[in-house]
């Protein structure tokens, strides 16, 4: 493995696109290539190295190379986005779509993160070690196809919106999370550690969503059926089973209905 | 228009309209129209070893009005990965943002269109009441000539007259109504199914009768057949058939096309046909399901190849992720009903309705790889390629960006087995259709004829758009193919007509390598029919906007503001 190192020099006036920093665009370059990587702040052309000290070497491919921020990245966008292979660590905060699209490999964020966190993923993992703003693993505005697969883990608070549109993987929210959970969601798993506003699971197909504080409004397309004992991210407990949303349609399979299923902690 | 003369010099002319298939020759332009000859201080662009033709003429695209706006507004996502990032040159020449790939913004519009050397373009279905938005929104596609079709297949007032078989109040009608909306000619888009979706129904048979108008989709096209040649107008009746994109539906589009026997040509626009059936490979389905779903492209097209009084385009289906949208509203519930992905359906009051589905043709999906191989076949059977035009529908089959991908397809069995080699189904693709055994492929003067000349004639401007005779528009496009010696790989004609080496429009050069570097000077072309006042249907209109219009008579008719730079077709009708 190789470690870029990326020292932030400047604060961008506007928001910094930073879709260049990925492993996959900077395996196999020298530090002055990778600082001659484009990128735009507005609509001005910008390179990496206008805005970063690039020290250190990128391994041959994605997967051998690893991207250390040794710095604030608040005012960066897109980082690690439509990544498939390698690591990315930033050490403090970083702006809207951390891994956007990303396939594969793995992202660490020390601070906090703004919106679109995982937007539409298929895969990899994402460590904020801070809260997320809204949109953690959604589909694009508009969009129908959500987050496919990976893990996104949120050890602080998470916002609205959260696996909007999901089909696959896992969304862990470590403490508290406002509205609007797997919104239109057709597969997937969202876990709440924390306590959650409402609007759980509208207008949901399929997937699944685990609470372990309160929802403090339940929709009221959910139905409780049964109650369960599960193991759920390493922690067992009892937990009130619904199905829903009855509102929404649902597939058949093998002659019976499939439901989207939310487990609330008892 | 530039007043600079230009001169062509030693490219392979491709050009149906004065029989040149491949003639080395010059062309020379002066004043914005073609010339015999220009002074030696021409400019002279040199296009040996390229093919020269007319500029494209699109007889059926959805390029502006609201439901073209709602399609950009409830698709961002059509946005996110399509846009261009424009080079510092770009920016510093002034060219416009471009965004969009099924549903792009104006200026992408007009620069796509430019860039495979499109001249005209006929925005397909106008809904009258907003035409003053479609006026401002063609204003603002640069370069492009453009026109409209205002949609009359479910009119209040035109079915209240055929229900009577009253020709000449319709006839009259459609006159007053071209002339307030700056409308091109009639379109007609599932006639009676639309007004009928009011109430929840639809009309998937000839003789289904619109409920509340006791009228029949027989009667509706008879009509419209014959008030359009009443007035002579320089189109003719431009059809979107009943029960669009329904397995089975082959029969009752033959017998649709048999409405225009008897029924004669009359104009002085050079025109031959009665009818122009759009988008034809939704209409010549076989099958009872999806499970036997299958071409039917033989049978229509033996059909159209014997009637001289139709012509018809393609819709080619292009394997893309797209948005529909189409003024046939229960057929986008039909739609929005097997894919569940977002819909949108309006209505439009005494006029007509819309729906909008996002739709992905998926090459792993047998139907819509059907679907792909009889659009192709529809071109393959033709017999006469001046009656069958090159279209996507767009944006409902594929985005117009693929015409030159679907000329591909058409000039090369090689380009298409490679296709049809990458389905997922493929055997079972074969089963349902015949494209493997045609061996046909399209030279460039049959794809000048679908694409220039035929297209041109069929609007009635064969004179104006489609060709290189003197006294024609110096539309005219190079691109970089070989004539004598055409490239092995049928890529290379994709991108050849993708972005064309050359293009000069209404004598100003518009692109240049590919790229457009000149923002041109657009018109709008409509019709403008002179008739005697017919009482009863002033009568009628004055009635009718007092009585049931949300809007006043005087607020209706397009200002002549928003269409600054017109075109004027004039008809006169007499008495």
């Amino acid at each position: 493995m190789a470690t870029v190192t990326l020292k932030p020099t400047k604060v961008p006036e506007l928001m910094l696109e930073g879709y260049s920093i990925t492993p996959d665009a900077f395996a196999g370059k020298t530090p002055a290539q990778i600082a001659a990587l484009p990128a735009h702040e507005g609509k001005i052309h910008v390179t990496l190295g206008d805005f970063f000290e690039v020290s250190g070497n990128a391994g041959v491919t994605a997967a051998e190379t690893d991207i250390v921020i040794a710095g604030d990245c608040t005012r960066v966008k897109y980082i690690g986005s439509k990544m498939t292979a390698g690591t990315v660590t930033v050490n403090g905060n970083a702006d809207m779509y951390v891994g956007g699209w990303m396939k594969g490999g793995k992202i660490h964020i020390t601070g906090n993160v703004d919106s679109f966190c995982g937007m539409q993923m298929q895969g990899g993992e994402i460590l904020i070690d801070g809260n997320a703003q809204n949109y953690v693993g959604c589909a694009y505005r508009g969009d129908w196809r959500g987050m496919k697969g990976g893990t996104i883990r949120i050890k602080g608070s998470a916002g609205n919106d959260i696996g909007t549109f999901m089909l696959g993987g896992t969304i862990i929210i470590e403490k508290d999370t406002f509205i609007h959970v797997s919104t239109h969601a057709e597969g997937g798993t969202v876990i709440l550690k924390g306590d959650v506003e409402g609007r759980v699971g509208g207008q949901m197909v399929k997937g699944t969503i685990y609470v372990f504080g309160t929802i403090k409004f339940m929709m009221p397309g959910f139905k409780k059926v049964d109650r369960v004992e599960l193991e759920v991210d390493g922690t067992k407990a009892t937990f009130d089973h619904y199905i829903g949303d009855l509102g929404e349609r649902h597939p058949k399979s093998k002659g019976k209905e499939i439901f989207a299923d939310l487990y609330v902690k008892a | 228009m530039a007043s600079g003369e230009i001169i062509i010099k030693g490219g392979f002319v491709v050009d149906p309209t004065s029989k040149m298939d491949g003639d080395v020759a010059d062309i020379a332009i002066k004043d914005g129209k073609i010339v015999d000859k220009v002074s030696s201080s021409a400019k002279v662009i040199d296009a040996k070893g390229k093919t020269v033709m007319a500029g494209g003429v699109d007889v059926h695209a959805h390029v502006a009005g609201p439901k073209v706006n709602v399609g950009r507004l409830f698709r961002p996502e059509d946005k996110l990965l399509s846009g261009v990032c424009r080079s510092a040159m770009a920016q510093k020449n002034g060219a416009r943002m471009e965004s969009g790939f099924s549903i792009p913004s104006t200026f992408k519009t007009g620069y796509d269109y430019a860039r495979m050397g499109y001249a005209f373009v006929m925005e397909a279905a106008m809904p009258p009441l907003y035409s003053p938005h479609i006026h401002e929104e063609i204003h603002d596609t640069p370069i492009i000539d453009e026109g409209a079709l205002p949609v009359f297949g479910n009119n209040w007032f035109v079915m209240d007259y055929l229900k009577k078989g009253e020709i000449e109040n319709t006839a009259a009608y459609i006159a007053w109504l071209l002339n307030v909306t700056k409308g091109f000619g009639v379109k007609c888009v599932n006639p009676g199914g639309t007004a009928a979706w009011g109430w929840g129904l639809n009309c998937l048979g000839l003789d289904d009768v619109v409920p509340y108008f006791d009228t029949t989709p027989r009667e509706i096209i008879t009509g419209l057949l014959k008030a359009n040649e009443y007035l002579g107008l320089p189109h003719s009746m431009h059809i979107h058939q009943n029960n669009l994109g329904n397995p089975g539906n082959y029969q009752l589009t033959i017998d649709s096309l048999k409405l225009t026997e008897g029924i004669k040509t009359k104009n002085k626009f050079g025109r031959e046909q009665v009818m122009h059936s759009t988008h034809l490979q939704f209409h010549s389905y076989g099958g009872t399901g999806w499970g036997d779903f299958e071409s039917k492209a033989k049978e229509v097209m033996d059909y159209v190849n014997k009637n001289k009084a139709i012509t018809v385009d393609t819709g080619n289906v292009t394997l893309d992720e797209t948005t529909t949208m189409t003024a046939d509203g229960p057929f986008e519930h039909h739609l929005h009903s097997l894919n569940h992905l977002k819909w949108v359906n309006v209505d439009v009051e005494m006029e007509t309705a819309a729906g909008v589905v996002p739709y992905v043709y998926d090459p792993n999906i047998k139907v819509c790889d059907i679907q792909w191989a009889i659009g192709l076949e529809l071109a393959l059977y033709a017999k006469d390629m001046n009656r069958i035009f090159l279209t996507t529908d767009h944006p409902n089959a594929g985005p117009f960006t693929r015409y030159p991908r679907v000329i591909k397809w058409l000039m090369s069995k090689k380009a298409r087995e490679s296709v049809l080699d990458s389905f997922k189904h493929k055997d079972k693709v074969i089963d349902a259709t015949t494209l493997h055994t045609i061996d046909r492929e399209l030279t460039l003067y049959e794809i000048a004829q679908m694409t220039r000349s035929g297209p041109a004639k069929c609007l009635g401007m064969s004179n104006i758009y489609g060709g290189l005779a003197p006294g024609m528009n110096a539309d005219v496009g190079i691109f970089d193919l070989n004539y004598k010696n055409m490239p092995s790989d049928p890529e290379k004609i994709e991108t050849a007509f993708q972005r064309a080496a050359c293009f000069i429009k209404s004598g100003e050069i518009v692109v240049k390598d590919g790229e457009v570097i000149n923002r041109g000077h657009k018109k709008t072309v409509w019709v403008h029919v002179n008739m005697p006042e017919n009482l009863q249907v002033k009568r009628d209109i004055t009635q009718s906007f007092t009585k049931d219009y949300t809007v006043s008579l005087v607020n209706y008719p397009v200002r002549d503001y928003l269409a600054p730079h017109p075109f004027v077709l004039e008809v006169d009708v007499e008495a």
